[in-house]
């Protein structure tokens, strides 16, 4: 495993949207020159963009775009991957994450990640939405209880589960994994949540389930989305990017993307010319 | 022709000449192993049938007309050629016969007319007959005998011997009351007098200590002292109380007549057992006979390990077989999570891969010399020098051992562990990890709260290997624990409880022992059989353990591995 690069020595503290595309909002997330290598092979390219504060920001692309390899470095999830060089700088609550003193763990707490197949842990259901909680050493049953009925809640599962919490998560249907797997990780309350195409794998009313979760929850979170669903993207996002070949073709307000691109790759891509 | 050829051609393409031999491999391998099971069940559990006691009337290599009391152990052939090489009378044989059947009986009576197992061939056989009074005693020494009791002498009143019809149920009486100032005995022996004997043997290496020291604590060894003579008080009167239940023991005497009319008294105190098989219905036969199977299993063994049961070896492998377990297990677990987990993949990780996995295929005496070499000679020898000086040049662990039994038997078995725990590891799919992961779990939280216990499956099923093979290795337990007989169970009830010094026996060499270095090789045949049989039931036992618990963990974690 390489230790990632961090150009300038030392972080500088996020100061409002400066860099990527003029979004004009707060961000939460700040990303500065941002390049990844696969051993020889560059699959990000200069990326600089802002994840708006409680917005939702969609990343679409046709595949092999490194869409998800950027949202995964968002919570440094590429560091488990032999042979990856990051150059460039991720600027989150004041620091770059690739900072020695950021503590890769806590980050990952602050900045939660749902995957595109559901992976619940062969636990309970209970004992998977409480995983979290357990390991950052919460011991109060009273505690754990209220919040694992609170993320269920928000992830909109709790009538239907919670006559069996006890019983397997394994036993649950996709789609139910899935909000399951949402509501483990909203229940550490992450200020950031990172979605990597959290639908692909799920039937249409399953997808429309989650997609009208992610309306609920950008109330509260920051949520940053990859999709090769054009129109979920339309219908979910309040900004988009587009990314080719590891490089970021165009980011902007969804509808203005999805309208009045700026570029001929984006509109070929939205209009289904390619990809 | 040339169509029975192109039916052939098509028959071959459609695959169903290989669904054929298939099945025909399986079938012929579970029908080998049925077969084998089947042969030691028959052979063994037969053992413990109280068969009749015939009084048989033949005519012996020397003409004389002999009456014998015995069982019937089985029928034999042998040819003619054969009987002639080995100096038999030809006039026994038949004209134009081959083949001459005989009878291998059971006699007993060693002490009188041995051999206690006897050939007799068929044609010799003039009478048999199955007279009800015939007894059969089964004494601690000297095999079992065979008569007719006629009279018993009891120490209660000498004057007046026992005879007619009481006899049997005053037998039974004086045998029972005998069986029970037996166990009076061995309470004592095993319990006060061992217990007396272990302090005055610790005092005796703590005063010991003192002296190698050169300590000045004068006092201490004047306590010393005085404890000793107490304790010595304490063994006088216990070992008075012995006396008097020995002498209580050996007062009846019982009186008995073979079939050729020679009187035998034996001591009531010699006596386990005795039963009247001819007289005895079915159902009185089945107790008898689990009652002989019980005994087998709960007894300690006799005779030179030909008679009597085999509990010490039972509870040896047992307890040999955990404590391999409980060492392996996490050594296994440990290098295998190392191996898969931490270790960067590469050159190096590959060939100690392939390096465990050739450490597997090392014959199992290679490692029984290892063992002795290095666990029982140096680190054995260096733990005595270093912690039990006072009681050198006698060995504490410097000697082969329980201990050095099972580690040696854990290291023969680490591979197989180590093997199927990584197969495990390697099957949990990469999401799992990345979930954990993402909700702010460390590595080692990730490995402890969710990669193993999915793993564990796995290291079961690499612990059923190991424990398959560790209960059935003979070859490296004979240098580095096994004995033919242990005086002392490796557990008992003075301190530290489990001694893991001392030796101990093991139902694998036990069968070496009784089939191939005992004095009498007819009465131990059945038992060699029986301990197989017992040996397969206890593999058979502890696999079941581990396969039920593994299945419960895989209905857990059923559906992960996608």
């Amino acid at each position: 495993m390489s230790q990632p690069d961090t150009q300038g020595s030392s972080p500088a503290p996020t100061t409002g949207s400066e860099s990527g595309a003029d979004t004009g909002l707060e961000t939460s997330l700040e990303v500065n020159n941002l390049s990844l290598h696969y051993g020889d092979k560059q699959a990000l390219i200069d990326i600089n963009l802002g994840i708006a504060t409680k917005k939702v920001t969609a990343f679409i692309g046709p595949s092999g775009c490194g869409k998800s390899t950027l949202l995964r470095c968002f919570n440094r999830m590429n560091d488990l991957i032999d042979d990856v060089t990051i150059t460039g700088s991720i600027n989150f609550q004041g620091y770059d994450i690739h900072d020695t003193r950021v503590d890769v763990a806590d980050l990952r707490r602050k900045i939660g990640m749902v995957f595109q197949r559901p992976n619940p842990f062969p636990k309970s259901i209970y004992e998977n939405v409480a995983y979290g909680l357990r390991i950052q050493g919460e011991k109060s049953k009273a505690i754990i209880d209220e919040r694992v009925e609170w993320a269920l809640k928000s992830a909109a599962l709790w009538d239907e589960v919670k006559d069996r919490l006890k019983d397997s998560a394994l036993g649950l249907s996709g789609g139910q994994q899935q909000r399951l797997v949402i509501a483990r990780a909203i229940a550490i309350k992450p200020t950031v949540l990172l979605l990597d195409e959290p639908a692909s794998a799920l039937d249409p009313i399953s997808t429309l389930k989650i997609e009208e979760l992610i309306h609920q929850l950008k109330d509260d979170y920051t949520i940053a989305i990859v999709t090769h669903n054009m129109q979920q993207a339309a219908r979910v996002s309040d900004y988009t990017a587009f990314l080719y070949i590891g490089e970021m073709v165009e980011f902007g307000e969804t509808d203005t993307i999805f309208r009045n691109p700026k570029s001929k790759q984006t509109e070929d891509y939205i209009t289904g010319r390619y990809g | 022709m040339a169509k029975s050829n192109s039916f052939f051609r098509s028959w071959f393409a459609s695959g169903e000449p290989w669904i054929w031999m298939n099945a025909a491999a399986v079938g012929l391998s579970i029908s080998a192993v049925v077969g084998i099971l089947l042969l030691i069940a028959v052979k063994g559990l037969a053992h413990f049938w109280p068969s009749d006691v015939d009084l048989i009337t033949y005519t012996t290599e020397t003409a004389q007309v002999q009456q014998v009391y015995g069982e019937f152990v089985e029928l034999d052939q042998v040819s003619v050629e054969q009987f002639l090489e080995s100096g038999g009378n030809p006039e026994w044989v038949q004209p134009n016969a081959e083949i001459m059947d005989r009878w291998l009986v059971k006699t007993g009576n060693r002490r009188i007319s041995a051999p206690d197992f006897r050939w007799i061939f068929v044609d010799q056989i003039s009478a048999r007959t199955t007279p009800d009074d015939v007894m059969v005693l089964e004494r601690i020494e000297w095999g079992n005998a065979y008569g007719v009791p006629t009279t018993l002498v009891t120490g209660a009143d000498p004057s007046a011997p026992i005879s007619g019809p009481t006899l049997v149920a005053a037998l039974n009486q004086s045998i029972a009351a005998a069986n029970d100032i037996r166990d009076q005995i061995s309470d004592l022996e095993g319990g006060i007098l061992n217990n007396i004997n272990n302090r005055l043997e610790r005092l005796r290496l703590e005063e010991r200590g003192l002296l190698l020291k050169e300590s000045e604590d004068t006092e201490r060894l004047q306590e010393i002292s005085a404890e000793q003579a107490t304790l010595a008080a304490e063994y006088a009167v216990s070992e008075r109380k012995l006396r008097g239940l020995y002498r209580e023991l050996d007062q009846d005497e019982l009186v008995i007549t073979t079939a050729d009319d020679i009187e035998i008294n034996v001591r009531v105190a010699d006596i386990l057992h005795a039963w009247q098989p001819n007289a005895m219905s079915g159902l009185q036969k089945t107790g008898q006979y689990f009652s002989n199977l019980w005994r087998f299993l709960s007894e300690d063994p006799r005779e030179a390990n030909t008679e009597g049961g085999v509990f010490p070896a039972i509870f040896g492998t047992v307890l040999m077989v955990l404590l391999m377990s409980l060492i392996v297990t996490p050594f296994g677990v440990i290098a295998a999570v190392y191996l898969r987990e931490y270790a960067k993949q590469g050159v190096l990780v590959r060939i100690i891969r392939i390096a465990v996995n050739n450490l597997a295929g090392v014959p199992s005496i290679v490692y029984g010399v290892f063992g002795l070499g290095f666990f029982v000679y140096f680190l054995g020898g260096n733990l005595d020098q270093l912690f039990f000086p006072e009681s050198l040049p006698a060995p504490t662990f410097g000697t082969p051992g329980l201990v050095w039994a099972s580690l040696t038997l854990a290291l023969l078995t680490v591979p197989v562990v180590i093997v199927s725990t990584e197969e495990g590891l390697t099957r949990i799919p990469r999401s799992v990890r990345e979930g954990s992961m993402a909700l702010g779990a460390t590595q080692a939280e990730t490995l402890f709260k969710v990669i193993l216990p999915m793993a564990s499956p796995a290291i079961l099923t690499g612990v059923i290997l190991a424990v398959a093979r560790a209960a059935g290795e003979v070859a490296p337990l004979m240098l580095v624990g096994v004995v033919k007989l242990a005086p002392t169970l490796p557990i008992d009830g003075s301190f530290p409880y489990l001694h893991l010094d001392r030796k101990f026996m093991h139902l694998g060499f036990h069968i070496y022992d009784v089939g191939f270095q005992s004095p009498n090789v007819e009465a131990a045949r059945p038992l060699v059989y029986a301990t197989a049989l017992l040996l397969v039931t206890l593999i058979v036992g502890l696999n079941l353990t581990a396969i039920t618990l593994r299945g419960r963990l895989e209905r857990l974690y059923r559906g992960v591995e996608s």
